[in-house]
């Protein structure tokens, strides 16, 4: 029996201690991500089944041109997206400076960062919400299309239906994301994670966090870029 | 004890968290410059879609650094690794098969449906008419 362990080195498998070395709630935090991870990828690759079973689609240069305070005719593609893109990385950062400063038991830092964060969440979430406001008024929603193919063509309601479906489960996503750096923030106003001795919570609020803007990478590639 | 285990896969600290995050920027700004010069470029041209597997190779760079650094994944022990990594691996095959069908689909509607043929060439005109339509509706919502 004893030969069968002798070849590990470090022995991860041979039990008394986690062979993933972290802890339980994190490492389920990870599954929960990766099974997340498969719902959105079968949302994207739904889309990019349907582009690649259709003829035509619309040109995202041609639908995403607006942004705050223009005027109707306005043309400035990308601009907009790229500032949600930005304002989500960055929130990310700061997410990560969170949980570096719970590493550190910095309670200070801590709440500076999560308030950034969460402000970060909240602006990019004002941000989809305009852009949802914007394309409601220019006629479309689940099931209407207003806008025609890049050729010229009439184009399907596919267009729309992946477009509000993929970016509403992403923005649910940062809505849930927003809602538990908010508990975050509490909890460690209230001293909870001092009275625990270490800021563990934080760092899987921070995963949830950063797979938020990961997806939004996906996204924002799938739908606006290509 | 905390403070020993997390030492341990503790990375390199702020200064990879600047690190990633100017890579993470020049990424989106490199993917964002690809955009813009792809914007005049004729639909289905070689050079054009050339320019969208670069950004789709971007793509997947800045989610290497996203998972591999912010999300901690690169300094987890090997065994977090594979458990997380081999099981996306599904998505090489889940992609793969999923958009030849689509494409496979989309030349079989083609050949053997031709009024859908014919509906996705027609209406070529229709774009002009249909554009001041919407933009006289519009006016007239302005006013």
């Amino acid at each position: 029996m004893s030969t069968t362990t002798a070849a590990v080195p470090e022995k991860l498998w041979s039990g008394g201690k986690s062979p993933f070395k972290v802890e339980y709630g994190k490492l389920m935090m990870w599954y929960f991500l990766m099974s997340d991870a498969f719902t959105f990828g079968a949302f994207l690759i739904a889309y990019g089944t349907t582009r690649f079973a259709t003829n035509g689609w619309p040109n995202p240069n041609e639908v995403f041109r607006s942004y705050p305070f223009a005027g109707e005719n306005a043309n400035a593609p990308l601009v907009f997206v790229s500032i949600m893109t930005f304002i989500l990385i960055i929130s990310s950062v700061t997410m990560v400076l969170a949980v570096q400063a719970g590493q550190q038991m910095n309670k200070n830092k801590v709440v500076i960062n999560l308030i950034l964060t969460i402000l970060g969440g909240i602006a990019f979430l004002s941000c989809q919400a305009w852009e949802w406001n914007h394309l409601f008024h220019e006629g479309a929603w689940w099931g209407r299309n207003p806008f025609l193919n890049a050729d010229g063509t009439q184009s399907t309601t596919n267009f729309t239906n992946f477009f509000f479906t993929i970016t509403g489960f992403h923005g649910f996503h940062v809505f849930s994301g927003v809602i538990i750096n908010i508990i975050m923030l509490i909890m460690t106003l209230t001293d909870k994670f001092e009275k625990r001795g270490h800021y563990l919570m934080i760092e899987k609020a921070g995963l949830y966090w950063h797979f938020v803007d990961l997806v939004w990478v996906f996204v924002f590639t799938c739908f606006y870029l290509i | 004890m905390e403070h020993t285990v997390d030492a341990e896969h503790h990375g390199g600290g702020t200064k990879e968290v600047i690190k990633v995050t100017i890579i993470l920027s020049v990424l989106t700004v490199i993917e964002l410059g690809l955009g813009f010069a792809m914007m005049g470029m004729e639909q289905g041209s070689s050079l054009k879609l050339a320019i969208k597997g670069t950004i789709v190779i971007l793509m997947l760079a800045k989610a290497f650094y996203i998972v591999g650094y912010f999300m901690h994944l690169k300094h987890e022990v090997k065994n977090l690794i594979m458990t997380i990594v081999v099981p996306l691996l599904l998505f090489v095959w889940f992609i793969t098969a999923f958009l030849y069908e689509g494409n496979s689909f989309k030349h079989l509607k083609n050949t053997y449906d031709p009024y859908k043929k014919e509906l996705s060439t027609q209406k070529a005109e229709k774009k002009e008419e249909a554009k001041e339509i919407k933009i006289e509706e519009k006016k007239k919502a302005v006013e």
